[in-house]
């Protein structure tokens, strides 16, 4: 236990970051100039820190496993970015976020580490403008807002339903200036296999050319993964399909610690699964629920006709409608936090209530959005307001111009036009606030290794809230680890180059190279995906929306012998040394194979309910989740050999500044 | 400025640049072209005055020619280093689902275009040549040693319009000048960075001109045609 | 659904490739082309042969990483969408699909579909960004009013996803539409001003050193992006090129 230091400043909440600073120790720019740091992955937390280590004038070697730095997935998120610039004046402040984060976080997360994120949230708008980030704007030039699940201020900044996108192509840009300046080396097609650790210190990585299978060694004074979540884990999920946990999960092995893998967001509004083929969930952006209305027939009988395609869901009367979220929540209504929504979606389907063939499908409404917009549009420009075809022309039009993208993506996955029937969503896995533990200064057990954004645990604590991923990815890249790190190579200026000669890169590659050989060589029976879609299975349905102990342990068990049928008879084709998509999978779908199980073995330590941990066992009469007073911790766990050995280290959480109550959003 | 010719977008100016000037001298072709319709005696005026005026023969003539030169090696660089720039083709490809017929087979149309103008030095330019510059006679009468004999050029032009076979190439290389400035027209103007507003107006006026300039023309050749 | 398929396959960089056939049963036109290739790969796994390796990564249409010429078409015979987002169900039963890399000397093949867009990557290095620092000591982000207009269509300019699909559609493997995008989104906003001249000059010269043709403006690119970017963003490069020009 004596390990777990959060190493959070002294002093007030509001003061603790700004004295933190002013005391660190500083590299003077000439001595940067002889530190070496690598950065693996290059989504908004990588990209971001990237760019800021070469400008501050570290020699930073980055790594995608991509083809481009571009193409990490943090530009998939749509929705935007929090920031408490309060330009709205609608009450929001450092304080507001700081603390709708903490609640939405379900008391879960580090007061201080959190209280930062919201500090420099108005830097990054200010820094993204600056960069040429086409934010989305009103008609006096100045930025627009909208807002997201769980909050009440509209404190969310956007560019369309690409936000992500921009943001990444924004650290992009910052990226290529370096790169172009020669202070970045990137490396595309790379994909980090191992963590080096020389006299305890992280001190290197072994990656893998994609493209030739080489094994290469790099070195640096210090390592820092911004290597996103291990969603994929389900299979099924909203990640890209190449997202994985192989980094972080390396490090975990070589010592650092893994915390609350179980905290798993389940996003609610996602296209439901159509078929076994499916490969992939698609995100519908949290924005919809700003218009669209959620629910499921109040009747079991006209379910059954929906479902047999003999009643469309618009002829079915109001009063035959049940808004379960307006019903259950009456104060936020369908802007609940995620894993609410998620909670009553899934409440709704298993009760028999769910509108497609699966039985796993609810709607969203925009038909009284489209009434409301187009009889304003109607009023704005003097037309008549009783004409409904007039209205619900108008109406659309806004529709269109709000979410057009993303109802021409539905449209092309499903078949059915959303402007003229509910479209129909269900709960997906899609972003894992759990992760590698670090401390304040985002470092994790290992000395010198650092994890920023999604890969590590810091501040969502047990469920995240909309547009606050983008805002914390950015916050570590840009603003917190660039001056946190440089308090630790601040030791390292007079270490010169680090060799990668030495015994222990021997070791990590040989490491490497062993693993490899045994994918390639194992000639098993079963391709890689046929354990992977296994894996999900058992991950989406014992360790997924709601949890109990059989069924935790079970998954215990089952993945266990799952990864050892793994080992026995995965079977892929070619070789190490060339462009082998299969192998990389492989290794890949090895590590889940381990994380899973520790995930089920968190989910079942913790004997709560809190944000996306829910557990059966603890709720209220309601169906609510419980929290309870002595699981007030993070886990973390210590890596000692199989998953089921894992050691549990407990890093108590303290609230000062922020009185720990019943989330309620009702 | 240095070196703008050499770059891709420099090449695409230099391209729009010499295609504004010949479509500005087609639009003067036809016009005097169009009189020898109506009347005799005012195309031969304007003929006389462009084939004697040392500032048209002069300056103007040896421009023009420059002008045509250019586009043409212009447009057949283009063509060569843009054919450089995939070395391996596609197995399929089905590109009429993207774009015009006109804009993928420009250099065809040109080619068409420019064996048409080699008929068309060869039946007027080169013969004018010969005339004025090798035989000297500058007067531009049917016979140089009579005064009252007239001009010679809407005769000349008459005789040229006999051959079906000449007016049947006359009418299809302007068929193919046409499509060739379908697409050339709207694309110099996108070239020189042309885009806003007035696009749309643009595009309309540029069908009218595409189609209308060869129209006139051909109408030209089938009227001296039928009624010789 | 039935299905041949008509396949590039090239080992690697130096392979000389050639197209093979595959026949497939049991499509669902509900299946994503993608999937498609997965069940392909999976049979191909089964029968101990090499997997068809193609770039995919978010199979959402944002990350620009899907990349092929299908059927004669980048990503296609549908509008505005890219491979990943293509279902089955714009294909009929029996159809014989053609499907092969980008094709640009620009766009070297690694292996089968998969190709190496990393001159784009290049062309952004040399002139791709806004020289801010990184140190979230700029103005306040309401200091610098942008029109409505203004920012919509930067927007509209900056939603490439860096796929490749104009060159890989233009006659000529041109790049224009990639970087007059990225060039117009700079032009449209005041903070790009400063450095408008050096931008467009050196992204020119790196897209003309990478080997990309020249733009003949056949709007083939514009039909097969799967963002619909304009033929506008174009004409506004050629724009700021010879404004950049002219300042010498």
């Amino acid at each position: 236990m004596s390990k777990l230091d959060s190493r959070t400043p002294e002093g007030p909440l509001k003061d603790k970051w700004t004295t933190y600073k002013d005391k660190i120790n500083l590299v003077n720019p000439a001595n940067k100039r002889l530190i070496d740091v690598i950065v693996v992955g290059t989504g908004l937390a990588g990209g971001s820190a990237s760019a800021t280590l070469a400008e501050l004038g570290y020699n930073v070697k980055a790594f995608c496993f991509q083809d481009s730095p571009r193409r990490a997935h943090s530009i998939a998120a749509q929705g935007g970015v929090n920031a408490a610039k309060n330009y709205q004046g609608d009450g929001d402040s450092t304080y507001r976020l700081f603390y709708d984060t903490v609640k939405g976080g379900d008391y879960r997360s580090r007061e201080a580490n959190v209280h930062r994120l919201a500090e420099v949230s108005v830097n990054i708008i200010d820094q993204c403008v600056a960069q040429g980030v086409p934010f989305a704007r009103d008609y006096g030039g100045l930025l627009d807002n909208r807002s997201f699940g769980g909050v009440l201020v509209s404190r969310t900044f956007y560019a369309k339903g690409q936000t992500g996108q921009q943001l990444l192509l924004g650290a992009y840009s910052a990226m290529n200036r370096q790169i172009g300046r020669g202070k970045i080396k990137m490396y595309n097609r790379h994909e980090m296999l191992d963590v080096v650790i020389v006299d305890g210190k992280a001190r290197g990585i072994i990656a893998r050319n994609l493209v030739t299978g080489e094994i290469e060694r790099h070195s640096a004074h210090a390592v820092v993964l911004g290597t996103g979540g291990y969603g994929n884990a389900f299979y099924l999920s909203t990640y890209a399909m190449g997202s994985n946990v192989t980094a972080a999960w390396k490090a975990h092995k070589r010592g650092a610690f893994f915390a609350n893998p179980c905290y798993t967001q389940i996003h609610p509004t996602c296209i439901p699964v159509s078929g076994d083929h499916q490969s992939k969930l698609t995100l519908m952006s949290e924005s919809l629920r700003n218009d669209g209305r959620i629910w499921v027939p109040k009747h079991k009988k006209d379910v059954e006709a929906i479902r047999e395609g003999k009643l469309k869901p618009t002829n079915l009367a109001e009063e035959d409608r049940d808004y379960y979220l307006e019903r259950r929540y009456p104060a936020f209504g369908n802007l609940v936090p995620r894993d609410v929504a998620s909670r009553a979606a899934k409440e709704r389907c298993d009760a028999g209530y769910g509108v497609n063939k699966t039985g796993e499908a609810v709607y969203l409404d925009f038909a009284d959005a489209i009434k409301r917009y187009g009889k304003e549009q109607a009023h704005v420009k003097g037309l008549d307001e009783d004409d409904s075809a007039l209205i619900n022309k108008l109406g659309k039009e806004i529709i269109k111009a709000k979410y057009g993208n993303l109802f021409q993506m539905y449209e092309k996955i499903v078949d059915q036009n959303p402007y003229e029937t509910p479209m129909m969503i269900y709960p997906a896995v899609h972003y894992t606030m759990g992760g590698v533990w670090v401390d304040y200064n985002l470092m994790t057990t290992v000395p010198g290794l650092y994890c920023i954004g999604e890969a590590n645990f810091s501040d969502h604590g047990a469920n995240r809230l909309g547009a606050s991923a983008l805002m914390q990815g950015l916050a570590d890249g840009y603003f917190v680890l660039p001056y946190t790190i440089g308090d630790y190579l601040s030791d390292d200026i007079r270490t010169g180059p680090i060799s990668v000669d030495s015994q222990e890169f021997d070791e990590a590659e040989n490491n490497v190279k062993d693993r490899l050989d045994k994918l390639i060589n194992n000639n098993g029976k079963y391709s890689v995906d046929h354990f992977h879609k296994r894996l999900g299975k058992i991950m989406w349905n014992k360790c997924g929306m709601s949890r109990n102990e059989k069924d935790l342990k079970e998954a215990i068990e089952e993945i266990a012998a799952l990864r050892e049928e793994f080992w026995k008879d995965v079977k892929v084709p070619g070789t190490a040394n060339e462009f082998n998509e299969e192998l990389a999978k492989a290794g890949r779908v090895a590590d889940f194979l381990e994380l899973g199980e520790l995930f089920a073995k968190d989910a079942l330590q913790r004997e709560e309910s809190c944000g996306g941990h829910f557990r059966e066992e603890h709720q209220t009469p309601e169906g609510e989740a419980k929290r309870r007073k002595e699981f007030q911790y993070v886990s973390a766990w210590e890596y000692k050999g199989e998953p089921k050995d894992a050691v549990l280290h407990k890093e108590e959480l303290v609230y000062e500044n922020i009185e720990v109550k019943e989330r309620s959003y009702k | 400025m240095s070196g703008i010719f050499n770059s891709s977008i420099g090449r695409k100016f230099a391209m729009a640049l010499s295609a504004f000037f010949l479509m500005i001298f087609l639009v003067m072709h036809v016009s005097i072209n169009f009189t020898s319709v109506f009347s005799e005696e005012l195309f031969n005026k304007m003929s006389h005055f462009m084939g004697t005026n040392p500032l048209v023969q002069g300056v103007m003539q040896p421009i023009l020619i420059f002008g045509v030169v250019f586009h043409f090696i212009m447009g057949f660089i283009l063509e060569f280093k843009n054919k450089a720039s995939r070395s391996v083709r596609y197995s399929k490809n089905s590109p009429s689902g993207n774009s015009t017929w006109m804009s993928r087979n420009m250099l065809l149309s040109g080619v068409v275009i420019l064996a048409f103008l080699a008929l068309h030095f060869y039946d007027f330019w080169v013969h004018e040549m010969t005339v004025k510059y090798i035989d000297g006679d500058m007067s531009g009468l049917m016979d140089p040693n009579n005064a009252d004999s007239g001009f010679r050029y809407y005769e000349e032009l008459r005789e040229k319009f006999v051959s079906p076979l000449r007016v049947s190439i006359y009418t299809v290389s302007f068929v193919l000048l046409a499509m060739h400035l379908l697409h050339g027209f709207n694309s110099a103007f996108q070239s020189l960075g042309a885009n806003n507003k007035y696009t749309k107006s643009l595009k309309g006026f540029g069908k009218v001109y595409s189609i209308g300039i060869p129209a006139v023309f051909i109408f030209i050749a089938l009227y001296h045609h039928f009624t010789h | 659904m039935k299905l041949t398929l008509k396949i590039w396959r090239q080992k690697d960089a130096k392979d000389r490739g050639k197209i093979v056939d595959y026949q497939l049963d049991d499509i669902s036109p509900d299946m994503s082309f993608l999937e498609m290739l997965d069940v392909l790969n999976q049979q191909l796994i089964d029968k101990d042969q090499d997997p068809i390796a193609f770039d995919h990564d978010c199979r959402e249409g944002i990350c620009g990483m899907c990349s092929m010429y299908i059927n004669g078409r980048a990503h296609g015979p549908d509008r505005e969408i890219t491979v990943c987002q293509l279902h089955m169900r714009s294909f009929s039963d029996g159809d014989t699909i053609y499907i092969e890399p980008w094709r640009a000397k620009a766009f070297p093949v690694i292996k089968d579909l998969v190709v190496d867009r990393s001159a784009f990557d290049r062309i952004q290095q040399a002139g791709g960004f806004i020289s801010v620092n990184t140190s979230g000591n700029t103005q306040d982000a309401n200091n610098i009013l942008i029109s409505k207009h203004a920012a919509d269509t930067a927007m509209d300019a900056a939603t490439c996803i860096g796929c490749g699909a104009c060159v890989a559609s233009c006659k000529n493997s041109s790049a224009m539409l990639f970087v007059g995008a990225k060039v117009s989104q700079y032009a449209l906003l005041p903070q790009g001003q400063v450095e408008a001249a050096d931008r467009v000059m050196n992204m020119v010269k790196q897209m003309d050193e990478e080997g990309f043709g020249n733009c003949t403006n056949t709007g083939a690119c514009e039909v097969e992006c799967p963002k619909g970017i304009s033929l506008e963003n174009i004409a506004r490069m050629n724009r700021e090129y010879l404004k950049a020009n002219l300042k010498g």
